[in-house]
Protein backbone atom coordinates (compact mmCIF):
# COMPACT_ATOMS: atom_id res chain seq x y z
CA UNK A 1 0.00 0.00 0.00
CA UNK A 2 2.75 2.60 1.39
CA UNK A 3 5.35 1.48 -1.76
CA UNK A 4 2.34 2.09 -4.22
CA UNK A 5 1.63 5.97 -2.93
CA UNK A 6 5.62 5.85 -3.25
CA UNK A 7 5.75 4.68 -6.41
CA UNK A 8 2.64 6.66 -7.96
CA UNK A 9 4.22 9.88 -6.25
CA UNK A 10 7.61 9.36 -7.58
CA UNK A 11 6.41 9.31 -11.27
CA UNK A 12 4.15 12.15 -11.38
CA UNK A 13 6.71 14.28 -9.56
CA UNK A 14 9.67 13.20 -11.30
CA UNK A 15 7.61 12.97 -14.72
CA UNK A 16 8.18 9.14 -14.82
CA UNK A 17 10.18 9.12 -18.26
CA UNK A 18 12.04 5.81 -18.62
CA UNK A 19 13.90 4.33 -21.71
CA UNK A 20 14.99 0.95 -21.67
CA UNK A 21 17.49 0.90 -24.68
CA UNK A 22 19.70 -2.32 -25.35
CA UNK A 23 18.33 -4.30 -22.33
CA UNK A 24 14.45 -5.25 -21.52
CA UNK A 25 13.29 -5.45 -18.61
CA UNK A 26 13.11 -8.98 -17.88
CA UNK A 27 13.21 -11.47 -15.52
CA UNK A 28 16.75 -11.98 -14.34
CA UNK A 29 19.25 -11.54 -11.47
CA UNK A 30 20.89 -8.21 -12.22
CA UNK A 31 22.58 -5.22 -10.56
CA UNK A 32 21.64 -1.81 -11.81
CA UNK A 33 24.26 0.86 -11.09
CA UNK A 34 23.58 4.83 -11.74
CA UNK A 35 25.00 7.97 -10.83
CA UNK A 36 23.90 9.80 -7.70
CA UNK A 37 22.85 12.64 -6.91
CA UNK A 38 19.65 12.87 -5.01
CA UNK A 39 17.78 10.96 -2.90
CA UNK A 40 15.19 10.39 -5.22
CA UNK A 41 17.67 7.99 -7.31
CA UNK A 42 17.13 5.10 -6.11
CA UNK A 43 13.11 5.68 -5.65
CA UNK A 44 13.14 6.49 -9.46
CA UNK A 45 15.28 3.50 -10.63
CA UNK A 46 12.61 1.11 -8.24
CA UNK A 47 10.03 3.20 -9.78
CA UNK A 48 10.60 2.32 -13.44
CA UNK A 49 10.67 -1.21 -12.97
CA UNK A 50 8.01 -3.19 -13.47
CA UNK A 51 5.99 -4.52 -10.19
CA UNK A 52 7.27 -7.98 -10.53
CA UNK A 53 10.98 -6.99 -10.85
CA UNK A 54 10.79 -4.52 -8.29
CA UNK A 55 9.51 -7.19 -5.61
CA UNK A 56 12.91 -9.12 -6.69
CA UNK A 57 15.17 -5.97 -6.74
CA UNK A 58 16.33 -4.33 -3.25
CA UNK A 59 18.26 -0.78 -3.22
CA UNK A 60 22.00 -0.48 -1.37
CA UNK A 61 21.68 2.27 1.03
CA UNK A 62 23.69 3.80 3.80
CA UNK A 63 22.69 1.97 7.07
CA UNK A 64 23.62 4.98 9.04
CA UNK A 65 21.32 6.96 7.37
CA UNK A 66 18.19 4.40 7.17
CA UNK A 67 18.49 3.66 10.72
CA UNK A 68 18.62 6.65 11.97
CA UNK A 69 14.97 7.75 12.44
CA UNK A 70 11.97 5.13 13.18
CA UNK A 71 9.86 6.38 9.92
CA UNK A 72 13.47 5.65 7.82
CA UNK A 73 14.32 2.19 9.37
CA UNK A 74 10.50 1.33 8.92
CA UNK A 75 10.33 2.32 5.05
CA UNK A 76 13.94 1.00 4.77
CA UNK A 77 13.22 -2.63 6.34
CA UNK A 78 9.01 -2.90 5.38
CA UNK A 79 9.03 -0.98 2.17
CA UNK A 80 11.97 -0.72 0.27
CA UNK A 81 13.42 -3.71 1.65
CA UNK A 82 16.89 -1.96 1.52
CA UNK A 83 20.05 -3.99 1.53
CA UNK A 84 21.53 -1.95 4.16
CA UNK A 85 25.66 -1.20 4.77
CA UNK A 86 28.14 0.23 6.47
CA UNK A 87 30.03 3.73 5.01
CA UNK A 88 32.03 4.49 8.05
CA UNK A 89 33.71 2.39 9.85
CA UNK A 90 33.37 -0.68 7.88
CA UNK A 91 34.18 -4.02 9.26
CA UNK A 92 36.81 -6.70 8.47
CA UNK A 93 36.22 -8.38 5.04
CA UNK A 94 35.68 -11.71 7.22
CA UNK A 95 33.15 -10.37 8.66
CA UNK A 96 29.55 -10.76 7.53
CA UNK A 97 28.83 -7.34 8.16
CA UNK A 98 30.83 -5.99 5.64
CA UNK A 99 29.48 -4.28 3.11
CA UNK A 100 30.69 -6.65 0.06
CA UNK A 101 29.78 -9.81 2.69
CA UNK A 102 25.87 -8.52 2.98
CA UNK A 103 25.51 -8.06 -1.09
CA UNK A 104 26.38 -11.19 -1.69
CA UNK A 105 24.19 -12.63 1.06
CA UNK A 106 21.21 -10.99 -0.78
CA UNK A 107 22.58 -11.64 -4.22
CA UNK A 108 22.64 -15.43 -3.12
CA UNK A 109 18.79 -15.06 -2.71
CA UNK A 110 18.50 -14.34 -5.99
CA UNK A 111 17.68 -10.80 -5.25
CA UNK A 112 18.55 -7.90 -8.08
CA UNK A 113 19.99 -4.55 -6.71
CA UNK A 114 20.51 -1.05 -6.74
CA UNK A 115 23.70 0.25 -6.40
CA UNK A 116 25.28 3.39 -6.90
CA UNK A 117 29.37 3.03 -7.16
CA UNK A 118 29.62 6.43 -6.28
CA UNK A 119 29.40 5.90 -2.60
CA UNK A 120 27.59 9.32 -1.74
CA UNK A 121 25.44 11.85 -3.83
CA UNK A 122 27.42 13.81 -5.93
CA UNK A 123 27.17 17.11 -6.06
CA UNK A 124 29.58 17.95 -8.85
CA UNK A 125 28.58 18.38 -12.84
CA UNK A 126 30.91 15.41 -13.67
CA UNK A 127 30.61 12.08 -12.34
CA UNK A 128 32.57 10.89 -9.00
CA UNK A 129 34.95 8.22 -9.66
CA UNK A 130 33.18 4.60 -8.61
CA UNK A 131 34.23 2.55 -5.27
CA UNK A 132 35.39 -1.09 -5.98
CA UNK A 133 32.21 -2.53 -4.63
CA UNK A 134 30.57 -3.44 -7.99
CA UNK A 135 34.57 -4.75 -9.25
CA UNK A 136 33.59 -7.08 -5.93
CA UNK A 137 30.68 -8.04 -7.16
CA UNK A 138 31.02 -8.86 -10.61
CA UNK A 139 33.96 -11.10 -10.11
CA UNK A 140 32.00 -13.33 -7.70
CA UNK A 141 28.46 -13.73 -9.12
CA UNK A 142 29.22 -13.55 -13.14
CA UNK A 143 26.17 -14.63 -14.16
CA UNK A 144 24.68 -11.53 -12.57
CA UNK A 145 23.66 -9.18 -15.99
CA UNK A 146 25.31 -5.26 -14.77
CA UNK A 147 23.06 -2.63 -16.03
CA UNK A 148 24.30 1.31 -16.25
CA UNK A 149 21.28 3.03 -15.60
CA UNK A 150 21.76 7.36 -16.30
CA UNK A 151 19.62 9.44 -13.83
CA UNK A 152 19.20 12.68 -15.48
CA UNK A 153 17.64 15.99 -14.03
CA UNK A 154 16.98 14.20 -10.35
CA UNK A 155 19.76 16.83 -8.87
CA UNK A 156 17.48 19.77 -9.72
CA UNK A 157 13.79 17.70 -8.46
CA UNK A 158 15.79 17.25 -5.08
CA UNK A 159 19.38 18.41 -4.86
CA UNK A 160 21.66 17.30 -1.63
CA UNK A 161 20.76 19.51 1.40
CA UNK A 162 17.11 20.07 -0.10
CA UNK A 163 13.74 18.65 1.70
CA UNK A 164 11.18 20.40 -0.77
CA UNK A 165 11.32 18.67 -4.50
CA UNK A 166 10.37 21.08 -7.66
CA UNK A 167 8.46 18.55 -10.06
CA UNK A 168 10.49 19.14 -12.96
CA UNK A 169 10.95 16.10 -15.80
CA UNK A 170 13.52 13.61 -14.84
CA UNK A 171 14.59 10.67 -17.08
CA UNK A 172 15.95 7.48 -16.42
CA UNK A 173 17.97 5.41 -19.36
CA UNK A 174 18.49 1.84 -18.84
CA UNK A 175 21.39 0.75 -20.89
CA UNK A 176 22.97 -2.92 -22.73
CA UNK A 177 24.22 -5.08 -20.02
CA UNK A 178 27.80 -5.44 -18.76
CA UNK A 179 29.51 -8.26 -17.40
CA UNK A 180 33.71 -7.61 -16.45
CA UNK A 181 36.05 -9.48 -18.90
CA UNK A 182 38.43 -12.30 -18.07
CA UNK A 183 41.59 -10.27 -18.30
CA UNK A 184 40.00 -6.82 -17.11
CA UNK A 185 41.70 -4.99 -14.26
CA UNK A 186 39.77 -3.53 -11.43
CA UNK A 187 40.73 0.24 -12.59
CA UNK A 188 39.88 -0.81 -16.10
CA UNK A 189 36.46 -2.08 -15.34
CA UNK A 190 34.84 0.85 -13.00
CA UNK A 191 36.04 3.20 -15.60
CA UNK A 192 34.44 1.27 -18.51
CA UNK A 193 31.34 1.22 -16.19
CA UNK A 194 31.34 4.81 -15.04
CA UNK A 195 31.96 5.54 -18.83
CA UNK A 196 28.56 3.30 -19.82
CA UNK A 197 26.74 6.01 -17.62
CA UNK A 198 28.10 8.75 -19.46
CA UNK A 199 27.33 7.24 -23.04
CA UNK A 200 23.60 6.76 -22.36
CA UNK A 201 23.23 10.65 -21.47
CA UNK A 202 23.94 11.46 -25.28
CA UNK A 203 21.66 8.93 -26.44
CA UNK B 1 -23.08 22.57 -12.87
CA UNK B 2 -23.57 24.75 -15.74
CA UNK B 3 -26.20 24.15 -18.21
CA UNK B 4 -24.71 24.88 -21.81
CA UNK B 5 -27.18 27.85 -23.87
CA UNK B 6 -28.43 26.58 -27.47
CA UNK B 7 -25.42 28.61 -29.06
CA UNK B 8 -22.81 26.80 -27.18
CA UNK B 9 -24.56 23.42 -28.39
CA UNK B 10 -24.77 24.11 -31.50
CA UNK B 11 -21.15 24.59 -31.44
CA UNK B 12 -20.04 21.69 -29.43
CA UNK B 13 -22.75 19.78 -32.26
CA UNK B 14 -20.22 21.69 -34.61
CA UNK B 15 -17.32 20.74 -32.93
CA UNK B 16 -18.05 17.17 -32.76
CA UNK B 17 -19.03 16.96 -36.22
CA UNK B 18 -15.64 18.08 -37.21
CA UNK B 19 -13.77 15.58 -35.02
CA UNK B 20 -15.92 12.55 -36.01
CA UNK B 21 -15.34 13.87 -39.77
CA UNK B 22 -11.75 13.98 -39.17
CA UNK B 23 -11.62 10.43 -37.48
CA UNK B 24 -13.36 9.44 -41.07
CA UNK B 25 -10.88 10.77 -42.91
CA UNK B 26 -8.22 9.18 -41.88
CA UNK B 27 -10.34 5.98 -41.25
CA UNK B 28 -10.99 6.10 -44.83
CA UNK B 29 -7.46 6.85 -46.15
CA UNK B 30 -5.82 4.44 -43.93
CA UNK B 31 -7.07 1.42 -46.67
CA UNK B 32 -5.59 3.47 -49.51
CA UNK B 33 -2.14 5.25 -48.66
CA UNK B 34 0.70 2.60 -49.25
CA UNK B 35 3.97 4.71 -49.18
CA UNK B 36 6.24 4.27 -46.42
CA UNK B 37 6.08 8.74 -45.90
CA UNK B 38 2.38 8.63 -46.37
CA UNK B 39 1.76 6.18 -43.74
CA UNK B 40 4.19 7.85 -41.14
CA UNK B 41 2.32 10.39 -42.23
CA UNK B 42 -0.97 9.09 -41.34
CA UNK B 43 0.46 7.69 -38.14
CA UNK B 44 0.73 11.29 -37.27
CA UNK B 45 -2.28 12.30 -38.18
CA UNK B 46 -4.45 10.05 -36.43
CA UNK B 47 -2.26 10.24 -33.21
CA UNK B 48 -3.26 14.00 -33.20
CA UNK B 49 -6.68 13.51 -34.35
CA UNK B 50 -7.34 11.15 -31.08
CA UNK B 51 -5.50 13.73 -28.81
CA UNK B 52 -7.55 16.36 -30.09
CA UNK B 53 -10.95 14.34 -28.86
CA UNK B 54 -9.24 13.59 -25.38
CA UNK B 55 -8.33 17.62 -25.37
CA UNK B 56 -11.56 18.55 -26.82
CA UNK B 57 -13.73 16.11 -23.84
CA UNK B 58 -11.50 17.23 -21.31
CA UNK B 59 -11.77 21.24 -22.25
CA UNK B 60 -15.70 20.67 -22.58
CA UNK B 61 -15.98 18.85 -19.35
CA UNK B 62 -14.23 21.21 -17.40
CA UNK B 63 -16.46 24.02 -18.83
CA UNK B 64 -19.64 22.47 -18.03
CA UNK B 65 -18.39 22.99 -14.13
CA UNK B 66 -18.34 26.32 -14.76
CA UNK B 67 -16.15 28.17 -13.38
CA UNK B 68 -14.19 26.32 -11.13
CA UNK B 69 -13.10 23.75 -13.98
CA UNK B 70 -11.93 25.47 -15.84
CA UNK B 71 -9.95 27.33 -13.45
CA UNK B 72 -8.29 24.21 -11.96
CA UNK B 73 -7.94 23.34 -15.83
CA UNK B 74 -5.84 25.72 -16.82
CA UNK B 75 -3.77 25.58 -13.29
CA UNK B 76 -3.04 22.03 -14.14
CA UNK B 77 -2.04 23.12 -17.77
CA UNK B 78 0.25 25.96 -16.27
CA UNK B 79 1.79 23.75 -14.14
CA UNK B 80 2.54 21.18 -16.75
CA UNK B 81 3.49 23.72 -18.65
CA UNK B 82 5.84 25.36 -16.58
CA UNK B 83 7.22 22.19 -15.67
CA UNK B 84 8.32 21.60 -19.04
CA UNK B 85 9.69 24.65 -19.79
CA UNK B 86 11.76 24.51 -16.43
CA UNK B 87 12.99 21.03 -17.18
CA UNK B 88 14.55 22.38 -20.95
CA UNK B 89 15.80 26.00 -19.46
CA UNK B 90 19.20 25.19 -17.21
CA UNK B 91 18.61 26.54 -13.66
CA UNK B 92 21.48 26.21 -11.08
CA UNK B 93 21.06 24.51 -6.91
CA UNK B 94 20.67 28.15 -5.94
CA UNK B 95 17.42 28.47 -7.97
CA UNK B 96 15.50 25.52 -6.07
CA UNK B 97 13.77 27.65 -3.81
CA UNK B 98 12.73 29.68 -6.12
CA UNK B 99 11.58 26.93 -8.20
CA UNK B 100 9.32 25.79 -5.26
CA UNK B 101 7.65 28.82 -5.00
CA UNK B 102 6.90 29.02 -8.37
CA UNK B 103 4.91 25.53 -8.27
CA UNK B 104 3.65 25.10 -5.43
CA UNK B 105 3.03 29.11 -4.31
CA UNK B 106 2.57 31.59 -7.31
CA UNK B 107 0.72 28.96 -9.94
CA UNK B 108 -2.31 28.23 -6.92
CA UNK B 109 -2.09 31.88 -5.86
CA UNK B 110 -2.68 33.54 -9.94
CA UNK B 111 -5.22 31.12 -10.32
CA UNK B 112 -6.99 31.89 -7.27
CA UNK B 113 -7.09 35.43 -8.33
CA UNK B 114 -8.81 33.90 -11.09
CA UNK B 115 -11.03 32.07 -9.42
CA UNK B 116 -12.33 34.83 -7.09
CA UNK B 117 -11.97 37.14 -10.10
CA UNK B 118 -9.54 39.96 -8.27
CA UNK B 119 -8.75 41.52 -11.20
CA UNK B 120 -6.32 44.09 -9.38
CA UNK B 121 -4.11 41.57 -8.11
CA UNK B 122 -4.62 39.40 -11.16
CA UNK B 123 -3.41 41.60 -13.75
CA UNK B 124 0.42 42.51 -11.26
CA UNK B 125 0.73 39.87 -9.37
CA UNK B 126 3.34 37.94 -11.40
CA UNK B 127 4.60 40.76 -13.31
CA UNK B 128 5.04 43.24 -9.97
CA UNK B 129 5.60 40.88 -7.23
CA UNK B 130 6.89 37.43 -7.85
CA UNK B 131 8.81 39.32 -10.54
CA UNK B 132 10.86 40.92 -7.56
CA UNK B 133 10.58 37.97 -5.17
CA UNK B 134 11.83 35.73 -7.73
CA UNK B 135 15.65 36.82 -7.88
CA UNK B 136 15.42 38.29 -3.90
CA UNK B 137 14.83 34.04 -3.30
CA UNK B 138 17.55 33.11 -5.36
CA UNK B 139 20.10 35.41 -3.55
CA UNK B 140 19.67 32.86 -0.29
CA UNK B 141 21.40 30.30 -3.00
CA UNK B 142 25.11 32.42 -2.20
CA UNK B 143 25.30 31.84 -6.07
CA UNK B 144 26.20 34.89 -8.60
CA UNK B 145 26.86 32.46 -11.56
CA UNK B 146 24.85 33.34 -14.49
CA UNK B 147 22.39 35.38 -12.09
CA UNK B 148 20.90 37.87 -14.50
CA UNK B 149 19.80 34.53 -17.04
CA UNK B 150 18.66 32.29 -14.59
CA UNK B 151 16.78 34.74 -12.97
CA UNK B 152 15.22 35.78 -16.18
CA UNK B 153 14.45 32.04 -17.03
CA UNK B 154 12.40 31.93 -14.32
CA UNK B 155 10.67 35.04 -14.90
CA UNK B 156 10.13 34.17 -18.25
CA UNK B 157 8.43 30.85 -17.41
CA UNK B 158 6.40 32.30 -15.29
CA UNK B 159 5.11 34.74 -17.58
CA UNK B 160 4.57 32.64 -20.00
CA UNK B 161 2.94 29.41 -19.04
CA UNK B 162 1.58 31.37 -15.76
CA UNK B 163 0.29 34.57 -16.31
CA UNK B 164 -0.06 34.49 -20.23
CA UNK B 165 -2.36 30.82 -20.07
CA UNK B 166 -4.00 32.52 -16.92
CA UNK B 167 -5.61 34.97 -19.17
CA UNK B 168 -8.00 32.28 -20.84
CA UNK B 169 -9.87 31.40 -17.88
CA UNK B 170 -10.06 34.92 -16.70
CA UNK B 171 -12.20 35.99 -19.63
CA UNK B 172 -15.01 34.39 -17.17
CA UNK B 173 -14.68 37.01 -14.82
CA UNK B 174 -14.83 39.93 -17.56
CA UNK B 175 -18.47 42.01 -17.06
CA UNK B 176 -20.07 42.69 -20.75
CA UNK B 177 -23.03 44.87 -20.97
CA UNK B 178 -26.08 42.51 -22.28
CA UNK B 179 -23.66 39.28 -22.18
CA UNK B 180 -23.85 37.99 -18.12
CA UNK B 181 -23.52 34.47 -17.31
CA UNK B 182 -22.40 33.62 -21.28
CA UNK B 183 -18.53 34.18 -20.69
CA UNK B 184 -17.68 30.70 -21.48
CA UNK B 185 -18.27 31.75 -25.14
CA UNK B 186 -15.67 33.54 -25.42
CA UNK B 187 -12.92 31.31 -23.95
CA UNK B 188 -14.52 28.86 -26.73
CA UNK B 189 -14.20 31.30 -29.15
CA UNK B 190 -10.22 31.99 -28.35
CA UNK B 191 -9.38 28.18 -28.11
CA UNK B 192 -11.12 27.32 -30.81
CA UNK B 193 -9.87 29.97 -33.22
CA UNK B 194 -6.00 29.85 -31.91
CA UNK B 195 -6.29 25.87 -32.27
CA UNK B 196 -7.96 25.42 -35.90
CA UNK B 197 -5.50 28.21 -37.01
CA UNK B 198 -2.79 26.29 -35.47
CA UNK B 199 -4.29 22.72 -37.39
CA UNK B 200 -4.99 24.46 -40.58
CA UNK B 201 -1.38 26.03 -40.87
CA UNK B 202 -0.37 22.47 -40.61
CA UNK B 203 -3.05 21.45 -43.07
CA UNK B 204 -1.82 23.63 -45.33
CA UNK B 205 1.44 23.21 -44.68
CA UNK B 206 1.63 19.83 -45.41
CA UNK B 207 -0.59 20.24 -48.51
CA UNK B 208 0.98 23.43 -50.09
CA UNK B 209 3.97 24.14 -48.23
CA UNK B 210 6.94 25.28 -50.53
CA UNK B 211 8.45 28.52 -49.32
CA UNK B 212 9.79 28.41 -45.61
CA UNK B 213 8.85 31.58 -43.43
CA UNK B 214 11.89 31.52 -41.23
CA UNK B 215 13.97 28.54 -42.37
CA UNK B 216 16.20 28.52 -39.30
CA UNK B 217 13.78 29.19 -36.14
CA UNK B 218 10.64 26.81 -37.94
CA UNK B 219 12.15 25.06 -40.75
CA UNK B 220 8.74 23.46 -41.26
CA UNK B 221 6.51 26.83 -40.63
CA UNK B 222 5.69 28.05 -44.36
CA UNK B 223 4.42 30.85 -46.12
CA UNK B 224 1.83 28.44 -48.08
CA UNK B 225 0.72 27.39 -44.11
CA UNK B 226 0.79 30.74 -42.60
CA UNK B 227 -1.32 32.21 -45.18
CA UNK B 228 -3.89 29.56 -45.46
CA UNK B 229 -4.16 29.23 -41.90
CA UNK B 230 -4.50 32.60 -40.97
CA UNK B 231 -7.19 33.05 -43.82
CA UNK B 232 -9.04 30.19 -42.64
CA UNK B 233 -8.90 31.15 -38.68
CA UNK B 234 -9.89 34.81 -39.61
CA UNK B 235 -13.12 33.20 -41.87
CA UNK B 236 -14.06 30.49 -39.33
CA UNK B 237 -13.59 33.13 -36.56
CA UNK B 238 -16.34 35.75 -38.36
CA UNK B 239 -18.25 32.93 -39.33
CA UNK B 240 -19.05 32.60 -35.27
CA UNK B 241 -20.15 35.72 -34.60
CA UNK B 242 -23.46 34.78 -33.53
CA UNK B 243 -21.09 33.16 -30.37
CA UNK B 244 -19.74 36.45 -29.14
CA UNK B 245 -21.09 40.11 -28.22
CA UNK B 246 -19.10 41.30 -31.07
CA UNK B 247 -20.26 42.22 -35.10
CA UNK B 248 -19.04 40.42 -37.93
CA UNK B 249 -16.09 42.47 -38.72
CA UNK B 250 -15.33 42.94 -35.22
CA UNK B 251 -15.07 38.66 -34.75
CA UNK B 252 -13.08 38.54 -37.86
CA UNK B 253 -10.54 41.00 -36.65
CA UNK B 254 -10.28 39.39 -33.37
CA UNK B 255 -9.45 36.20 -35.00
CA UNK B 256 -7.01 37.38 -37.43
CA UNK B 257 -5.40 39.28 -34.37
CA UNK B 258 -5.46 35.87 -32.23
CA UNK B 259 -4.64 33.71 -35.03
CA UNK B 260 -1.03 36.17 -36.09
CA UNK B 261 -0.12 36.37 -32.32
CA UNK B 262 -0.60 32.53 -31.89
CA UNK B 263 1.88 32.04 -34.85
CA UNK B 264 4.12 34.61 -33.12
CA UNK B 265 3.53 32.37 -30.34
CA UNK B 266 4.33 29.04 -31.79
CA UNK B 267 7.53 30.45 -33.50
CA UNK B 268 9.14 32.44 -30.84
CA UNK B 269 8.71 29.31 -28.64
CA UNK B 270 10.40 27.82 -31.37
CA UNK B 271 13.36 29.59 -31.24
CA UNK B 272 13.81 28.65 -27.44
CA UNK B 273 13.17 24.93 -28.37
CA UNK B 274 16.20 24.89 -31.39
CA UNK B 275 18.52 27.08 -28.79
CA UNK B 276 18.13 24.21 -26.45
CA UNK B 277 18.42 21.06 -29.28
CA UNK B 278 14.89 19.84 -29.02
CA UNK B 279 11.93 19.38 -31.42
CA UNK B 280 9.14 19.49 -28.62
CA UNK B 281 9.50 20.54 -25.18
CA UNK B 282 7.81 16.95 -24.14
CA UNK B 283 5.87 13.95 -25.04
CA UNK B 284 2.77 13.94 -22.91
CA UNK B 285 0.07 14.35 -25.51
CA UNK B 286 0.38 12.19 -28.76
CA UNK B 287 1.74 13.73 -31.57
CA UNK B 288 1.58 16.73 -30.63
CA UNK B 289 4.97 16.83 -28.43
CA UNK B 290 4.37 18.55 -24.57
CA UNK B 291 1.52 20.78 -22.76
CA UNK B 292 3.60 23.47 -24.84
CA UNK B 293 3.92 23.00 -27.96
CA UNK B 294 -0.16 22.95 -27.61
CA UNK B 295 -0.38 26.35 -25.77
CA UNK B 296 2.33 27.98 -26.97
CA UNK B 297 0.00 29.90 -29.56
CA UNK B 298 -3.08 30.45 -26.84
CA UNK B 299 -0.58 32.28 -24.32
CA UNK B 300 0.39 34.62 -26.96
CA UNK B 301 -3.10 35.54 -28.10
CA UNK B 302 -4.92 35.33 -24.35
CA UNK B 303 -3.36 38.12 -22.89
CA UNK B 304 -4.43 39.88 -26.01
CA UNK B 305 -7.63 38.99 -26.56
CA UNK B 306 -8.55 39.35 -23.10
CA UNK B 307 -7.18 43.14 -22.91
CA UNK B 308 -8.88 44.04 -25.97
CA UNK B 309 -12.39 42.78 -25.04
CA UNK B 310 -12.11 44.40 -21.90
CA UNK B 311 -10.70 47.69 -23.26
CA UNK B 312 -13.88 47.68 -26.10
CA UNK B 313 -16.76 46.50 -24.16
CA UNK B 314 -16.41 46.64 -20.31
Amino acid sequence: MIAKIIVQLTRFLCGANVRWLGCEPRDHQRIYFANHTSHLDFLVIWSALPISLRNKTRPVAARDYWLAKPWRRYLAEHVFHAVLIERHKIPAPDSPDNPLNIMLAALKKKFSLILFPEGSRNVEEEMQSFKSGLYHLAKAVPGVELIPVYLENLSRILPKGEFLPVPLIGSITFGPAMALGSQETKADFLNRCRHAIKSLEDL
Amino acid sequence: MMAFDQETLRLLLGIFGLLSFASLVVFLLRSRIKSKAGVSTLQNLSARIKAWWIMTVIFVFAMLTGGTGSVVLFALISFLALREFITLTPTRKADHRSLFWAFFIIIPYQYFLVGTQYYGMFSIFIPVYAFLFIPIQSLKGEDYERFLERTAKIQWGLMICVYCASHAPALLMLKIPNFSGQNAKLLFFLVLVVQLSDVFQYVFGKMLGRTPIMPKISPHKTVEGFVGGIVAATFIGSSLWWLTPFTVWQAAGMAFLIAMLGFFGGATMSAIKRDRGVKDYGNLIEGHGGMLDRIDSLCFAAPVYFHLIRFYST
